[in-house]
């Protein structure tokens, strides 16, 4: 099994050193004014020099929605497919050409509705895929629905009197899908985001990154109490691998957990339960108390919403374990000989 | 099944059913007063017929093999359940093998059983219309006990009753027979009896002659890490040629002699139609020097695809079981994209779940091979029989104007080429090309002429390295959609590849720099363009076999091949008059197709469906042509092809 590094080395490095411009395509961006993919976009094609990749051996998949029309803004190779299979698209590539790096983009409805299957499944068998997905809560291309993150009683066009089935915690989903890696981000903190980012790229295997991001026409505001300084004290917990998980003004609350059910609860930090404030490991084996932090956000009112990585733990990528099968066949049975092939063992010779 | 349409005069082959397996040259050997009679035969049809559990398929598989190292021509047709273990006894629970073999060549696995191995009644009930009076019936007699009969609606034993006298009924307790020989082994009776298989595989084997050392060499390998069950199999397959060589009920064995004459001088083997084109794929990845990415999902009767190119690893071949239909299709197209040749095999269901994904590759114009082996429909239909009712799809089925070529083998080995010529299409003209072919082809096998891997065609394809437009200004950039003038076909860059960074995608691009149009003139451009390119498609001519001039012609497509030339036999023979086309592509049409059809009287177009291709040349061509359609899950059997186009030509 390839370690971290020796994945990662097999995309090549780019010549001279690169800068933002560099990534910028020459292609207007049409989002709405205002929207929070802008943010997102500049954090990534920010960051894209730090990792000092060959921008030919890029690529960045979409499925269809506002932020799948993010390829079309890279100077990189990039392909918008279809709604929601971009992760099987990306596995096809990413799983044949081990010399890339592949982004895929997504957003709450291609992700989690339409594309569902792809998405836990791309996780599950951890191909080296980076996974943006845009969560606004909402349906923005299609003007206005709710979507599988949008909370229960949701008033929209297709929902006149409040929608009635119970969002889907995208960090709990994939934790249950046996990724490897995830994060949580916001569009408007690019110093988080970016460091996020990072954390994803160096990941070997997939990698989750889901980013609130704002819809400044249909659900703006959706994330107003994690942005707002004075509210976000109490509504943001950052989590910092080995650092004890505090927030509040001043470190105030902390996350314990409760001896008895093992579950975990904001507590007012004191003298005496400051022992007891959880020690955030992302490199813990077991996913379980990933998940519980997970499950400490409000789903309504976002409160006690944890950000930064929750889970990076490293084990087998798909495409390096289906490249070692095609190595141990040519090892065992030797490169494979058409004629020997198509021959067989059982001929007969015909002769004029 | 390895003939020219043509055949030439005097050969008897299947131009009359009334010649079936008589003896052509008798041939008395009485050389030793033990020896028995050895009669020699031009052809034979035997189906072996039992519970599903009973191992017919394996049954049917050896002694194809058997027959297939002889040097017989050969087709053949297995017949099974889509449960995997239906009821044991029931009618719903018979599996069969049909194989026909012979000393000349021949083109389908034969209309009506010369000999029927019932392994119990379920599979004499079940298979009986089928056989004509006067066959060799060989029965289990220890399955026809009241149960089992009762199982089935037989009150009476129907080998007491009377109901077999027009029959040669065998009546052999091969139950009993492979315990009594198997007791030394130490098995239990259960295990014993599951060797009763082998016993009637090796009483066939005498009766027809068969070599037998790759039978005992195959069953050795399969059961490698039990040799006792091995050992016992080989007693059991011994034991029944034996009882052949001994009984007096088997007076006479027969000989079919080697079908030297029939085959073009090489080396040959014997192949199923999923493994010709496997093998198709696997070659055409090495002749484009491309590595082969499949992306599938299991379905019947598709699956032994999947498996078969999972076994090839060591060709550089990667197979990708995706969670579902889509991702299989979207996992070979991403492959694509990045350089490899993708591929995605299914039958018509998955079809249905690929299309918008087909539509993506018609838009981003990348080769990409669909294999569709049709079965039974609509929904989940019929899984393991075969059906030629996904035409349209494949035509048609997708949003908007999405024109996809489309390829269609003809027998068995044919998918071998047929997976060639697809991919030459793909990687040409950088589009995704169907290939359909079905449940009989798929799983029926004949003989097969090894090709000389320098015959095979050169598919070698040129990725574009550099920039392949000047602007006004004089800079050199790439338009990842400016064409070859030729084919039309647009510049296939794969990452990695510096300079040529570019984003495609299924949003309308602009003519030449690939970027998003809506332009309604552009759109209207585009559209016609990727009609033009597919239209544009070299295909070679349509030929048509019309050695005396007639005035109707039959014209088919796809696994047709066999039973319409069959037919076209016997007509000749019986000194009717008629000329025969059969189509490999069907989108494009080859150039000379209208012509053709202009050219006769009448025009019978013989389809497994309700008449989708008839459908196709009528709106193209503006012909009558009249269809003749089966969709009952079976090949078209000659006799009755042979009847309704006497009909035509009569008409």
């Amino acid at each position: 099994m390839p370690d971290a590094n020796e994945l990662l080395q097999l995309v090549p490095k780019a010549e001279g050193k690169q800068s933002m411009k560099d990534f910028k395509s020459d292609q207007e961006v049409r989002w709405c004014p205002g929207c929070g993919d802008y943010a997102v976009l500049a954090a990534v094609q920010g960051f894209m020099p730090e990792l000092g990749l060959a921008k030919e051996n890029i690529t960045f998949v979409s499925g269809i929605g506002c932020s799948s029309r993010f390829p079309y803004y890279m100077n990189t190779y990039g392909m918008h497919s279809i709604h929601g299979r971009a992760p099987s698209i990306a596995t096809g590539l990413a799983t044949s050409r081990r010399d890339l790096s592949v982004w895929v983009v997504t957003g709450d409805g291609d992700a989690l509705s339409i594309g569902g299957n792809h998405l836990i499944h791309a996780l599950r068998r951890n191909v080296n895929l980076k996974i943006l997905l845009f969560n606004n809560r909402i349906y923005g291309l299609t003007k206005g629905q709710y979507s599988p993150t949008s909370e229960v009683g949701k008033i929209t066009k297709s929902t006149p009197m409040g929608s009635l089935d119970a969002p889907f915690n995208p960090v709990s989903l994939a934790l249950g899908a046996e990724a490897s890696f995830v994060a949580r981000t916001v569009d408007s903190d690019r110093k988080h985001l970016t460091s996020v980012l990072r954390a994803a790229a160096d990941h070997p295997g997939t990698a989750l990154v889901e980013i609130y991001q704002n819809c400044n026409i249909f659900n703006d505001g959706a994330f107003e109490v994690l942005k707002d300084k004075e509210r976000a004290e109490e509504a943001v917990i950052r989590l910092e691998h080995g650092r004890p998980i505090l927030f509040g003004a001043d470190n105030s609350k902390g996350v314990v957990r409760d001896a008895i059910t093992g579950d975990l609860s904001v507590v007012a930090v004191t003298e005496e339960n400051q022992s007891q404030v959880l020690v955030h490991d992302a490199h813990n084996p077991s996913p379980t108390t990933a998940f519980a932090l997970s499950r400490l956000a409000d789903a309504d009112t976002l409160h006690h919403t944890p950000i930064g990585v929750l889970r990076s733990v490293e084990r087998p990528v798909y495409d390096a374990l289906m490249s070692d099968q095609l190595d141990a066949a040519i090892e065992q049975h030797g490169k494979g000989d058409l004629s020997t092939l198509l021959a067989g063992s059982d001929t007969w010779t015909v002769v004029g | 099944m390895t003939s020219q349409v043509s055949s030439p005069a005097g050969k008897s082959d299947e131009a009359s059913e009334a010649v079936v397996g008589e003896q052509r040259a008798p041939h008395i050997d009485r050389t030793g007063a033990t020896e028995k009679e050895i009669r020699r035969l031009d052809r034979v049809i035997i189906r072996f017929a039992g519970d599903s559990g009973d191992g017919m398929q394996l049954t049917g598989d050896r002694f194809t093999s058997e027959t297939a190292s002889f040097g017989n021509d050969l087709s053949t047709l297995p017949n099974f359940p889509a449960e995997i273990r239906a009821p044991a006894g029931t009618l719903p629970g018979v599996s069969s093998f049909q194989l026909h073999f012979a000393d000349h060549d021949i083109l389908t696995p034969g209309d009506a059983p010369n000999v029927l191995v019932a392994m119990n009644p379920a599979a004499l009930k079940a298979n009986i219309a089928d056989v004509p009076r006067g066959a060799d019936i060989i029965v289990n007699t220890d399955e026809f006990t009241k149960r089992p009969m009762a199982k089935v609606g037989y009150a009476e034993s129907p080998l007491e009753d009377g109901s077999l006298d027009a029959y040669n009924v065998h009546p052999v307790p091969l139950t009993t027979l492979t315990i009594e020989a198997l007791k030394e082994f130490g098995l239990s009776r259960k295990e014993a009896e599951r060797s009763k298989n082998m016993f009637a595989l090796g009483l066939l084997s005498w009766m027809y002659n068969r070599p037998t050392e790759g039978t005992e060499t195959f069953l050795r390998s399969k059961f490698a890490r039990k040799p006792e069950i091995a050992e016992a199999n080989v007693a059991a397959f011994r034991a029944g040629w034996n009882f052949g060589e001994t009984t007096e009920d088997f007076a006479v064995s027969y000989e079919v002699a080697p079908a030297s004459q029939a085959f073009p001088t090489g080396t040959y083997r014997n192949i199923s139609g999923n493994l010709a084109l496997s093998y198709g794929l696997i070659a055409a990845g090495r002749l484009a020097d491309l590595p082969v990415y499949l992306g599938s999902y299991p379905i019947t009767p598709a699956s032994d695809i999947l498996h078969e190119l999972s076994k090839h690893k060591n060709f550089g071949v990667r197979t990708f079981q995706a969670e579902d239909e889509i991702a299989g299709i979207g996992a070979a197209l991403g492959a694509a994209f990045g350089g490899s040749l993708g591929v995605t095999t299914t039958s018509g269901p998955g079809v249905a779940l690929k299309s918008e994904t087909i539509g993506l590759a018609v838009s981003l114009e990348l080769p990409l091979l669909i294999i569709d082996i049709q079965r039974g429909g609509p929904s989940t239909g019929l899984p393991t029989k075969t059906e030629q009712a996904d035409l349209l799809q494949a035509m048609y089925g997708r949003n908007g104007e999405a024109p996809v070529p489309i390829v269609a083998p003809r027998t068995p080995a044919d998918c071998f080429d047929a997976a060639l010529d697809a991919a030459r299409i793909a990687l040409t003209y950088r589009t995704p090309v169907f290939l359909l072919s079905d449940g009989y082809l798929a799983n029926g096998s004949e003989p097969w002429r090894i090709p000389e891997i320098d015959s095979l065609p050169d598919l070698r394809t040129q990725f574009a390295t550099g920039p392949n437009h000047e602007l006004a200004d004089g800079t050199e950039v790439f338009w990842p959609y400016k064409r070859d003038p030729e084919t039309l076909a647009r510049p296939w860059a794969v990452p990695g590849t510096p300079g040529l960074e570019h984003r495609i995608g299924g949003i309308e691009k602009q003519d030449g720099t690939g970027n998003i149009s809506y332009d309604p003139a552009n759109h209207d451009f585009m559209v016609r363009t990727r009609q033009a390119k597919v239209d544009g498609i070299q295909v070679p001519d349509v030929e048509v076999d019309d050695p005396a001039g007639a005035t109707t012609l039959v014209l088919g497509w796809g696994s047709t091949y066999g039973p319409i030339t069959a037919a076209v036999r016997r007509l000749r023979a019986a000194g009717e008059t008629i000329a025969q086309a059969h189509l490999r592509h069907l989108n494009p049409f080859p150039r000379n197709l209208g012509e053709v059809l202009r050219r006769y009287d009448k025009v019978v177009v013989p389809e497994m469906n309700l008449g989708q291709l008839a459908l196709l040349l009528r709106a193209e061509y503006l012909v009558d042509a009249r269809s003749y359609n089966q969709v009952n899950g079976m090949p078209f059997k000659a006799e009755q092809l042979a009847t309704a186009l006497k009909e035509a030509i009569d008409a």
